[in-house]
C-alpha cells in the first residue's frame, strides 16, 4: 500500500476544513438562543426550529418544492429513459446531435435558461404558474437521468435481451422483463438525482415563480439578500439534513460512489 | 412489432416526446431570447416591434458593462486556478488513501454538490462577514485589530466558488487518475525517481486531459453562477448573471438584459470551443 | 556464493499468511522462475525483492547488500510489470531514457545508451512513437528495454508474456531468452505458466499457499516431483494411490486395486503412497507383454499427438503417444499397457488442508 506523506496528510485535514466549514457555521448558528447571528452559539437553543413553524411562508415554499421535484423528476424521467435506450443502443444519423441537445441544459448558462423560459412562459401566460415550473424543471433535470440511464444502458448485456427474443418474447415484455429491470439502479439513481436537483434549483426558478409558487430556495435565497439572521441557518440546517437523507437514500439504491465517479468507482 | 424493432423510425419514436419538449421549451425559448435582444426598449412604449442592434451598441460602449463582463471572468479565472492548485493535489491524496479513508474523504468532498447552493453560500456569508466566524476568530487571536473585508469583495467570492466548483474537478482529475495503470508510479519509482519527482513527471503529465476539462467544467460554471455572487457580492460587486436578474427583473429592460445574457452565452460558448480545439490539437496525439 | 540470498522471507496480511519462510539462493547470471498457481504468493514475493511490499519478517541480501534498508527507488532493479506500465505521455525513447535521467546521467551519454537498449530489443526504428501506437510485442520490448538500460543487477519480470497472444508469447519466449544472455542479467521471472518457466529458466522454484516446494533445473524437476502437486503442476500425469508393500535394494513393490506394480527404488516407509506416471512414458503392447489392459473410454486427436482415456482395473490412466500418421486404437477397443518401473515415482499422500 502506498502511503499518504505528512504533508499530504496535513493539506488532507485543511481541505477537509474547507469543505465542511460552510455547512458546519450554519448548522451551528441554527442552534443559537440569541437574536442574532454567532458561533460558535452561546447555548444550545431549539428556538429558531420553532421559529420556522411561525413562518408559514417558508413552509408552504418547502411544500411546493417538494411537489414540483417530484412531479418533474417523475415527468423527467419518463422523457429520458426512452430517449436514453434510443441513444445508448442505437447507430443513427442524428444521434450524437440528439445526445448533445438532451445534455445542453448543463452547458447553456443557467441565467440564459432563465430567462428564456420567463418570455416564453409569459408570451403564453402561464409564467408563476406550477404547469409551467414543473416543465422547466424538468429540462433543467432531463440531463441528468440521461446520464445515469445511459451509464446503465451502455453496461447492459445486449445478448440478453436477444435471448429474451429467441425465446418468444414480444419488444414489450423483454422491456418490462429484461431491459427494465438491469437499468432500474441508473432510473431510481436519475430519478432522487433530478429530484435533488430540482429541490435545489435557484438560478432558473427565480426567474419564473410567482408569489403563489415560490419555491423554498427562492424564499431562502430572497430573505437572505434581505437580512442573514438565525431563522434562515435553522431552515438551511433542515434542508442539509434532509439532503443527507437523500443522499444516504441514494446510497442504498444506486451507491453515491458510483453515482458521483461514474461506472469505474472501485 | 418487430417491423419496428428494425425500423430506422424506432430512436426517433422512443426519444419523440423529449424531443417535443426540448424543441418546444428550450430551443423555441432560446432563439427567442436572441430574437428579444435585438428589439428596442423605452421606459414608456415598452418593447418595439423592430429590431436592432442598439442594446449591442449600448453594452459595448459602455465602460460599466465592460467593468461587469471583466470581473465576471476574472472570477471565473481565480476560481479555476484555485480548483486546479487545490484540487489536483487533493484528488491524487484520495486516490492514494485506503479504502475506508477513501470513501470517507469522497463523501466530504464531494458530498457538498448535493447540497443547495443557497445554503453552502449562506455559510460562507456567515464565515466571511465583518462580524463573521473568521474574523471573530482572528480578532481573538490578536492577529488583526480591523476586520477583513470579505463580504462584498470578488476574493471572497472566489473563494465561495472554489468550495461550490472544486467537486468538478476533482471529479474531472479522478476519472483521468482512475484510467492511470497503478504500476506506472511503480515503475517510475523502480527507476529511481522519488515521490516529487513521480507526482510530476509521471502522474502530473497524465492527468493534463483531466485537469483541462475540469477547468473548463469550472470555468463556464463559475462565469454565469448566479446565487454566490448574488449572495456575496450583491448591488456593489455585480456579474454577468446577477446584471441580468437586475434588467429584467429590477429595471424591467428585458431585451437589453437579453442582449447581455446573449453575449454571456456566446462568450462562454467562444471560449469552450476554442480550448476543447487548443486541447485537442495539443493532447489529441499524445493522450487517448 | 549466491548473488541474491532471500533467507526465511514472510509476508502476512493480518492473520492470512501470502508468503511463509521462502528461502531461496540464486547465482550471478543465472534465470530463475516463480513458479505456481495464481494466489500462490509468487507475485508478493516479486514486490517484496522490488521494495514495493515490506516483508514481515525474513531477510534480502543483493550482492552482499541487504535490501530490506533501501527503499525501492533506490533498489536499483530492473521490473518488468504485467502490464508493462510504460508513460503514456512519453515517447519510447523517452520511456527508456528515464532510468538514466534519474541517475543524472548526461545528455550524450543517456542518447547513447538508450540507442544501445533499443538496439538490444530491437526497436531503434520505433524511437518516437508513444506507446499507444504500439503492438503489444512492441511494449513489451519497449518495458524491457527501459529496464535493461540502468544495467540492474537484478532483473524481475512480473509475467510479462501473459498479455500477449498465444503466437506472440512464444516469440518473446525466444526474445527473452536471447535478450538474457545477450544482457547477462540476473533474472526472476513470476509466471503460473509452466511451459514459458521451463523453457525459459535455469532453475525452477515451485511455490504453492505461499511456500516453496521446490527448485530444480526444469528437467530435474518434471523428471524428480517431490509432490503429486509439482507433478500435476509441471505437466501431465496420471497419480494412483496404493501401499507400499516393501522396498528393496533393486527396487520396491506396490499394490492397488489387488494389483501388484514393480517400482523403482523408494525411501518410503511401507504404507500409502501415492504414484505419479507421466502419459507419454506408457506404452502400447501386445498382451501377453501387458502390465495392465483396459478398453478405451475416450480419445483426442491433439496435432502432434493423442491422448487417450483407458479404463483399467488400476484407474482410469490417462496415455499419450506421438503421432505418426498411422490407425490408433479406438474408444471401445481393448489395449495393453506397459511401462518400465524405473518410470513411476512414489510420492508421500497429500495431506488435504
Amino acid at each position: 500500500m502506498r502511503r499518504n506523506g505528512a504533508f499530504a496528510l496535513v493539506f488532507n485535514g485543511i481541505f477537509a476544513l474547507f469543505m465542511v466549514a460552510p455547512l458546519v457555521v450554519v448548522i451551528g448558528v441554527a442552534f443559537t438562543p440569541e437574536g442574532y447571528l454567532e458561533f460558535p452559539p452561546s447555548g444550545l437553543s431549539f428556538r429558531w426550529f420553532q421559529a420556522i413553524l411561525d413562518n408559514p411562508d417558508f413552509i408552504e415554499a418547502a411544500w411546493i418544492s417538494l411537489e414540483l421535484g417530484v412531479v418533474s423528476a417523475t415527468l423527467a424521467t419518463a422523457f429520458a429513459v426512452p430517449a436514453a435506450l434510443a441513444i445508448g443502443r442505437g447507430r443513427f444519423a442524428g444521434r450524437e446531435g440528439m445526445q448533445a441537445l438532451f445534455l445542453s441544459p448543463l452547458t447553456v448558462p443557467t441565467v440564459v435558461l432563465g430567462i428564456a423560459f420567463l418570455r416564453f412562459l409569459s408570451l403564453f401566460d402561464i409564467n408563476g404558474t406550477f404547469v409551467g415550473l414543473v416543465l422547466c424543471h424538468a429540462i433543467i433535470i432531463t440531463p441528468f437521468i440521461l446520464r445515469l440511464v445511459l451509464a446503465s444502458v451502455a453496461g447492459l448485456d445486449r445478448s440478453l435481451e436477444k435471448a429474451a427474443i429467441s425465446l418468444g418474447a414480444s419488444d414489450w415484455t423483454v422491456f418490462r422483463r429484461v431491459t427494465l429491470p438491469l437499468i432500474l439502479p441508473g432510473v431510481v439513481g436519475g430519478w432522487v438525482l433530478a429530484f435533488i436537483t430540482s429541490f435545489d434549483e435557484l438560478t432558473v426558478t427565480v426567474f419564473i415563480v410567482n408569489p403563489s409558487t415560490t419555491t423554498l430556495p427562492v424564499r431562502l435565497f430572497s430573505h437572505i439578500t434581505q437580512t442573514t439572521d438565525p431563522l434562515v441557518a435553522s431552515i438551511s440546517t433542515v434542508v442539509i439534513l434532509f439532503t443527507v437523507l437523500l443522499m444516504v437514500v441514494l446510497d442504498r439504491l444506486y451507491g453515491l460512489d458510483r453515482l458521483l465517479m461514474g461506472e469505474g468507482a472501485r | 412489432m418487430s417491423v419496428f424493432s428494425s425500423s430506422a423510425a424506432r430512436p426517433w419514436l422512443l426519444s419523440g416526446p423529449a424531443l417535443a419538449l426540448f424543441a418546444s421549451l428550450l430551443v423555441t425559448p432560446i432563439v427567442m431570447t436572441v430574437l428579444l435582444s435585438f428589439r428596442e426598449f423605452s421606459f414608456y412604449g415598452g418593447i418595439s416591434d423592430t429590431l436592432g442592434l442598439s442594446n449591442y451598441i449600448e453594452i459595448l460602449g459602455d465602460g460599466y458593462f465592460y467593468e461587469i463582463f471583466l470581473r465576471t471572468f476574472l472570477i471565473a479565472l481565480g476560481t479555476t486556478v484555485l480548483c486546479v492548485l487545490l484540487g489536483v493535489p487533493e484528488a491524487y491524496f484520495i486516490h492514494r488513501m485506503g479504502p475506508l479513508w477513501r470513501s470517507m474523504m469522497l463523501l466530504v468532498v464531494l458530498g457538498p454538490l448535493l447540497i443547495s447552493v443557497v445554503v453552502r453560500t449562506l455559510g460562507w456569508a456567515i464565515l466571511l462577514g465583518n462580524k463573521g466566524v473568521i474574523n471573530d476568530l482572528l480578532t481573538r487571536m490578536e492577529l488583526i485589530e480591523r476586520p477583513l473585508k470579505m463580504m462584498y469583495t470578488s476574493g471572497g467570492i472566489v473563494l465561495a466558488l472554489t468550495h461550490v466548483m472544486i467537486p468538478f474537478m476533482i471529479l474531472a482529475v479522478w476519472a483521468s487518475l482512475q484510467r492511470q495503470d497503478p504500476d506506472s508510479e511503480r515503475a517510475a519509482e523502480s527507476l529511481g525517481a522519488g515521490p516529487v519527482t513521480v507526482f510530476l513527471r509521471v502522474v502530473l503529465p497524465q492527468c493534463v486531459p483531466g485537469i483541462l476539462s475540469g477547468s473548463l467544467i469550472v470555468f463556464s460554471l463559475s462565469a454565469s453562477a448566479f446565487a454566490t455572487p448574488a449572495i456575496l457580492g450583491g448591488r456593489r460587486v455585480k456579474v454577468v448573471s446577477t446584471t441580468v436578474y437586475d434588467e429584467f427583473l429590477n429595471t424591467l429592460n428585458w431585451p437589453l438584459g437579453a442582449a447581455i445574457a446573449v453575449l454571456l452565452l456566446v462568450s462562454i460558448m467562444t471560449i469552450m470551443v476554442a480550448w476543447t480545439r487548443l486541447v485537442e490539437r495539443r493532447h489529441g496525439e499524445a493522450l487517448q | 556464493m549466491s548473488f541474491l540470498d532471500l533467507r526465511s522471507l514472510t509476508k502476512r496480511f493480518g492473520d492470512i499468511s501470502a508468503v511463509e519462510d521462502f528461502s531461496l539462493s540464486v547465482a550471478k547470471g543465472e534465470f530463475v522462475s516463480l513458479l505456481g498457481p495464481s494466489g500462490c504468493g509468487k507475485t508478493t514475493t516479486l514486490q517484496m525483492i522490488a521494495g514495493f511490499i515490506n516483508p514481515t519478517s525474513g531477510s534480502m541480501i543483493l550482492n552482499g547488500k541487504n535490501l530490506a534498508a533501501i527503499p525501492a527507488r533506490a533498489r536499483g532493479l530492473g521490473i518488468v510489470f504485467q502490464t508493462y506500465a510504460l508513460f503514456p505521455h512519453m515517447t519510447v525513447a523517452e520511456n527508456v531514457g528515464f532510468g538514466l535521467e534519474m541517475r543524472k546521467v548526461p545528455k550524450a551519454e543517456r542518447k547513447r545508451r538508450v540507442a544501445e537498449a533499443l538496439d538490444l530489443v530491437h526497436l531503434s526504428h520505433l524511437t518516437d512513437r508513444h506507446p499507444q501506437a504500439m503492438s503489444g510485442g512492441q511494449r513489451q520490448r519497449v518495458a524491457l528495454g527501459r529496464a535493461l538500460v540502468i544495467q540492474p543487477e537484478l532483473l524481475l519480470l512480473d509475467e510479462p508474456l501473459s498479455n500477449l497472444d498465444a503466437k506472440l508469447r512464444d516469440e518473446m519466449r525466444l526474445e527473452l531468452r536471447r535478450i538474457h544472455k545477450e544482457a547477462g542479467v540476473t533474472t526472476l521471472l513470476v509466471t503460473h505458466d509452466q511451459d514459458e518457466a521451463m523453457a525459459l529458466s535455469d532453475r525452477v522454484a515451485v511455490m504453492r499457499q505461499g511456500r516453496l516446494e521446490q527448485v530444480d533445473t526444469p528437467f530435474e524437476a518434471y523428471e524428480g516431483p517431490r509432490s503429486t502437486f509439482i507433478s500435476g503442476f509441471l505437466g501431465k500425469t496420471n497419480t494412483l494411490r496404493g501401499d507400499l508393500l516393501e522396498t528393496t535394494e533393486s527396487g520396491s513393490r506396490f499394490r492397488r486395486e489387488g494389483l501388484i506394480l514393480d517400482g523403482p527404488v523408494a525411501h518410503h516407509i511401507p504404507g500409502p503412497v501415492e504414484v505419479c506416471l507421466r502419459p507419454e512414458r506408457i506404452d502400447l503392447v501386445e498382451a501377453d507383454e501387458a502390465l495392465v489392459s483396459g478398453i478405451v473410454s475416450e480419445r483426442i486427436f491433439l496435432g502432434n499427438q493423442w491422448l487417450f482415456r483407458v479404463d483399467t482395473p488400476l484407474g482410469e490412466l490417462m496415455i499419450c503417444r506421438r503421432n505418426r500418421g498411422r490407425r490408433e486404437a479406438e474408444p471401445g477397443e481393448t489395449v495393453h499397457l506397459s511401462w518400465k518401473p524405473e518410470h513411476l515415482r512414489i510420492l508421500p499422500v497429500e495431506v488435504q488442508g
